[in-house]
């Protein structure tokens, strides 16, 4: 009998430092993710926890992490060549056919870009796949900036926000993602656009928010949402929120759903 | 075909039956209840008709059988992953009608939810046959009738015990032979057929009034009755939740195990995630949360009936004396208002 939660060895090939407390785990692996999927990915003895696919290709995916729960810091104590266990991917990510042709808006806080950053590489890879990409992304201060290669890449292609809570630094913003969406030309995009929101939960309520203000209706504003899991397959109970179980049905929602999901 | 033995012909039985079975009911723990001079009755293997305690309610549901309340899942050498294992043996398990339906609800989550089978809950279930101890009475707490779980047909065999015999109807072929020579007799098992507490689950006709009702002040009480011990849920027929820890050996930090714990949404805790952030901090939330899944999420998911058998563990186990029944009461008048309130 195939047992759906046995984890599969795989070895770590590269870590990349995004941030002091932020890193980019590259691992070997045959899994072949979907953008805005998720991996349990564990360590025997020390336990298991979801982590969302910031990058894959052929043969490896990429997890950015970050240290703030025993399993992650039990991770940042590895080496390329160390032993991660994972098994996934899981869940429903981005609906990324029907972003397709339309001017897609992408609005992060934090570490929130990972789950969307294969998308956008993809995105910027791909020619035409959609007619513009705007990227409103956020950071609490200059130390939290991940991905900054790709943050300075993506504006040749890409019109971006980039901005820091309170923080004055050349070249980015200081405030919130939400002072910035009413900068994005909704009108100019007519019917034909999809808006993409990831970050902590208050920032992601926020935005959610602001987005509807500038009269994005709820059924183009896509979500994605963070659970404590202990199975990721359905059965543990901890992501359930109302019907709806996060492990299975997430952790990409439309806003038409997701709003009215209260835990 | 029918059979009526003594309880020494029954223990025959058992013996020949104990070649092939283990036999799980609910057997009762001298002294063990959790008050002074009390027992308590719970699920463990029997050998004997006489253990079997047929004129009580167990405090504690069959679901303890199928899923432990803690069990290895993955034992840890070094960096091997080895998967536990379960004894093979077929089980026969006592259980009341509202248990069997219990099972069948745990079956659409540890089964079906998602499409993914949890194959220590299903080696556990094929073991299973099911012997349904007819229930024709119930107790002050019980509500099986007003949840439509107070019948079942899905059996092995079914037994009546009364006046120092048992009476045994049998579907299930192969255990036909065991019962070779035994007295004849028809018996057809009864069911409750009234409750002395009912209970009308409220339907909720829409999301706006799902979402006036978490917010309703009704919720408010738990903060000061409920102390979030997660005993109700311990001892629900149904509740399925679990977490699962890593842990080491103290004789030797290379070797340890991944194990799976029962676990409850009314716990401080049940959704830390890592860095801090929670959900649902207050009791009044997770009650909240409990109620809804056992009352309307269950069914708004897997279409056929609520999370609910009206067993009455949950209020029987309730250290701050919190009934199911009367909390569900309270929210049918809450949605009452919610609804007279938009109709104004």
């Amino acid at each position: 009998m195939m047992n759906p939660i046995k984890p599969v060895p795989c070895k770590i090939i590269d870590i990349k430092k995004e941030t002091q407390h932020e890193w980019t785990f590259k691992v070997e692996t045959d899994i072949k993710p979907v953008h805005g999927q998720f991996l349990q990915l564990s360590i025997p003895k020390i336990g298991e926890a979801p982590i969302s696919v910031s990058a894959y290709g052929d043969g490896w995916i990429d997890f950015t992490i970050r240290a703030v729960g025993k399993v992650t810091d039990e991770i940042f104590a590895k080496h390329p060549g160390d032993t991660l266990f994972l098994r996934g991917a899981y869940g429903k990510g981005w609906p990324v056919e029907k972003f397709q042709g339309k001017h897609v808006v992408v609005i992060t806080g934090g570490t929130g870009l990972a789950p969307v950053r294969s998308m956008l590489n993809m995105f910027y890879n791909t020619p035409d796949y959609v007619k513009s990409v705007t990227l409103i992304s956020g950071f609490k201060n200059e130390e939290g900036i991940v991905f900054k290669g790709e943050l300075d890449k993506w504006k040749d292609k890409f019109t971006t926000f980039y901005t820091l809570d309170n923080d004055k630094i050349d070249g980015w913003n200081t405030g919130f993602v939400t002072d910035f969406v009413a900068k994005v030309p909704f009108s100019e995009f007519g019917e034909d656009y999809e808006v993409v929101i990831v970050g902590p939960p208050p920032m992601m309520k926020f935005t959610g928010i602001a987005a509807s203000k500038c009269g994005v209706p709820d059924e183009k504003i896509w979500v994605s949402f963070e659970r404590k899991m202990s199975c990721a397959v359905g059965k543990c109970g901890h992501c359930r929120i109302d019907e709806v179980y996060v492990c299975l049905d997430g952790p990409v929602f439309n806003y038409t759903q997701a709003k009215n999901l209260i835990d | 075909m029918g059979y009526q033995v003594s309880f020494e012909e029954a223990n025959k039985i058992f013996e020949k039956l104990q070649d092939k079975y283990d036999i799980y009911a609910p057997k009762c723990f001298e002294g063990r209840g959790r008050y002074s001079e009390t027992d308590l009755i719970k699920y463990a293997k029997v050998s004997t008709v006489e253990e079997i305690v047929f004129d009580k309610k167990s405090d504690f549901p069959a679901k303890e059988v199928l899923s432990p309340i803690t069990q290895p899942l993955f034992y840890f050498t070094e960096e091997e992953f080895r998967e536990s294992t379960v004894s093979t043996r077929p089980i026969l398990i006592f259980m009341r009608p509202c248990d069997i339906n219990a099972m069948h609800h745990q079956e659409k989550i540890y089964l079906g939810n998602g499409g993914f089978s949890d194959i220590y809950y299903k080696r556990m279930h094929d073991r299973v046959k099911i012997v349904m101890m007819e229930c024709t009475e119930g107790w002050d707490t019980c509500f099986c009738v007003s949840m439509g779980a107070n019948k079942s047909d899905d059996y092995a065999m079914a037994v009546r015990c009364a006046d120092g015999t048992l009476s045994v109807t049998l579907k299930d072929e192969d255990l036909t032979s065991y019962f070779d020579g035994a007295k004849a007799c028809d018996f057809t098992p009864e069911f409750v057929e009234k409750n002395e507490l009912e209970l009308t689950v409220p339907e909720i006709p829409n999301k706006d009034i799902l979402t006036k009702l978490k917010n309703h002040p009704m919720w408010q009480e738990y903060n000061s009755r409920c102390i979030s011990c997660g005993a109700c849920t311990v001892a629900c027929s149904t509740c399925t939740c679990f977490t699962t820890t890593d842990i080491i050996y103290r004789d030797n930090g290379n070797v340890g195990e991944r194990k799976r714990t029962t676990s409850s949404c009314q716990v401080a805790g049940f959704t830390d995630m890592a860095g801090g952030h929670t959900f649902r901090p207050t009791a009044a939330d997770r009650m909240r949360y409990k109620v809804l899944h056992k009352f309307h999420d269950y069914k708004a998911r897997f279409k056929d009936y609520d999370m609910c058998v009206g067993c009455g563990r949950c209020t029987d186990r309730c250290p701050e004396f919190i009934s199911i029944t009367a909390t569900v009461k309270k929210m049918s008048k809450a949605i009452d208002e919610i609804i007279a309130e938009e109709n104004k």
